[in-house]
């Protein structure tokens, strides 16, 4: 079944209270749907994307080189079964693909936002997307699933709506940043910063991107979302050259790869974007947020959670998806987990891997007489 | 199936609408039953990714862990019934891991197939090798089952470590029991399985 791509834009004339305090009087929310909402409207599931992400998750437009960035999952007969669901992805709030953020013009002033946009947290994004699902007339998500912070995200909808979501997976995410996962984002954050087209970020309005600032700041962000095996599979110590040459040109071919990501995605992503989605995933703490609240949410949400990570994910390793396993095990809710062995490291949540498939659609599509 | 009637035994002694964790929960088989039979909220826990697959697709909750080293995850007395069905003998540290059991159950279940049945003592006798029988079908240098008892080994075990022991069955590999085995369990039963607090 073709999916008839479109993007469709949701406008909110309701003004949305930030959890900074700062209001947004108005915004918009960009995003697609594949297959069909059935009559009784509970077939429903909301994608929720990562760091870089945006609402073309499946499907391939007409001119596109590449398909959506979960394709693999999302589609006829896939784990995230079209033919059955009705899947909605949007781009968040502040986000650079056609939902309100940074590129957006400031009503206020009529100029760009730029680094004036307020920063927006997990909790903003998805009372936000409550709007949609408002919107498209569903009273409860079939399913909420997102990887890294798309599944930070989705475990966070189940403690701000408890009532509202019937099945939650959360892949290779984590129930806080550590220190270090603050510090690659700090680092990443200044290389943009100090980029001399930054202008404070206010750079569109010169006509200028700071794009060596990104582009560094996706390099290492790139490291991170891959393992050392995977380094090690893909490019080993290979030359791009034939021998050495000792300078400081491009000489081991891992090199070339990282300049040539981290230069397409400074040209196509937005700066502003990226640091307020790196500031959304250090604040993100929804124990704490919630304190003594977590454990009333954490009773009163109906959610059954499947929890999947990866054995070489260093960013977000086992150990982190564990501990949010044993605070919905504490807390006496449904909760499944799985570890899938895979050399991908944290990007392993967007690989084909027949084990993680599996799990994804045996959970998607067990019976519904449950324990 | 010998295996399934060995739930079947243990789904009998476990009261409806309890809270029931399943070491080594395989498929998902019992606490599947359990819970259509007695509305009993169950979780499992096995490392093999085959079996979690297996126990998605019943709908039964299931955890991707290791025995060895998993249970930490759940809190004390948080169970009603802890059950360890023919798993005993695959562990690191059996010895540990009944403590925790106790620690997380109230009351804990336990099977393992019987070392000191005739048939793996004849072969050892006579052949004067590892035995290999329908029970325990493999051979020494491949075998998961790394720790082997007798029911007699099971018992002093307990009577070691103060373990209290309410009920034991002891059955032949069709789950039956006989004269013989009631008279000499240790000689003619197959698989044991023991209730303990």
């Amino acid at each position: 079944m073709s999916l008839n791509l479109k993007t469709s834009v949701l406008k909110v004339d309701q003004p949305l209270e930030l959890k900074s305090g700062k209001v947004l009087k108005r915004y918009e929310l960009a995003y697609e749907t594949y297959g069909v909402l059935n009559n009784s409207r509970d077939n429903a599931v909301l994608i929720c994307h990562a760091l870089s992400g945006n609402q073309h998750a499946a499907g391939k437009y007409k001119d596109d080189d590449k398909p959506g960035w979960w394709d693999n999952m999302i589609g006829s007969g896939k784990p995230i079964d079209t033919d059955h669901l009705f899947v909605v992805s949007l781009n968040n709030l502040g986000g650079c693909h056609g939902s309100t953020g940074p590129k957006s013009i400031n009503p206020e002033t009529n100029k760009i936002y730029g680094s004036d946009f307020p920063i927006v947290t997990v909790e903003d994004w998805v009372n936000s997307q409550s709007k949609l699902m408002e919107s498209l007339g569903i009273a409860k998500w079939k399913f909420v699933i997102g990887g890294s912070l798309g599944g930070m995200q989705a475990f966070q909808w189940t403690l701000q709506f408890p009532d509202k979501v019937e099945k939650c997976i959360i892949i290779a995410a984590a129930p806080k940043l550590t220190a270090q996962n603050i510090a690659f984002n700090e680092v990443a954050r200044q290389a943009i910063m100090k980029d001399p087209n930054w202008h404070n970020g206010h750079y569109l309005e010169k006509n200028v991107i700071p794009n060596q600032g990104l582009a560094l700041a996706r390099m290492l962000g790139h490291i991170t979302y891959l393992s050392d095996d995977s380094m090690k599979e893909k490019f080993g110590r290979d030359l791009q050259k034939q021998k050495l040459n000792f300078n400081f040109d491009v000489e081991f071919q891992i090199e070339s790869y990282l300049r040539y990501q981290g230069e397409k995605f400074g040209n196509s992503f937005d700066a502003n974007t990226y640091l307020l989605m790196t500031k959304s995933l250090d604040y993100f703490d929804p124990i704490k947020d919630f304190g003594d609240d977590l454990n009333t949410r954490l009773s009163k949400t109906c959610s059954k959670y499947l929890i999947i990570s990866f054995t070489s994910d260093w960013r977000f390793p086992p150990s982190r998806s564990k501990e949010i396993m044993k605070l919905l095990i504490h807390n006496n809710k449904n909760v499944s987990y799985s570890e899938i062995d895979s050399s991908g490291g944290h990007d392993a949540f967007l690989m084909e891997n027949e084990d993680y498939f599996e799990i994804m659609r045996n959970f998607i599509s067990g019976d519904n007489n449950g324990v | 199936m010998g295996f399934r009637n060995d739930l079947e035994l243990i789904s009998s002694w476990i009261k409806p609408n309890s809270k029931v964790l399943d070491l080594g929960c395989g498929d998902g088989y019992l606490l599947k039953m359990l819970a259509e039979k007695k509305n009993i909220k169950g979780l499992g826990v096995d490392n093999d990714i085959n079996k979690i697959k297996l126990a998605l697709k019943k709908n039964v909750n299931v955890l991707q862990l290791d025995l060895d080293t998993g249970l930490e995850t759940f809190n004390t007395q948080s169970f009603d019934y802890v059950v360890l069905a023919q798993s005993l003998q695959v562990v690191k540290n059996p010895d540990k891991l009944i403590k925790e059991m106790l620690n997380i159950g109230e009351e804990i279940i336990v099977s393992f197939p019987n070392m000191g049945h005739w048939r793996p003592r004849l072969q050892l006798f006579f052949k004067g090798m590892m035995p290999v029988t329908d029970a325990l079908p493999f051979k020494w240098f491949s075998t998961p089952n790394i720790h082997l008892c007798t029911i007699s080994d099971f018992v002093g075990f307990c009577e070691e470590h103060n373990l209290r022991i309410s009920q034991r069955v002891i059955v032949n590999k069709n789950q039956k029991s006989s004269l013989l085995i009631k008279l000499f369990p240790n000689l003619f039963g197959e698989v044991a399985t023991f209730r303990l607090r």
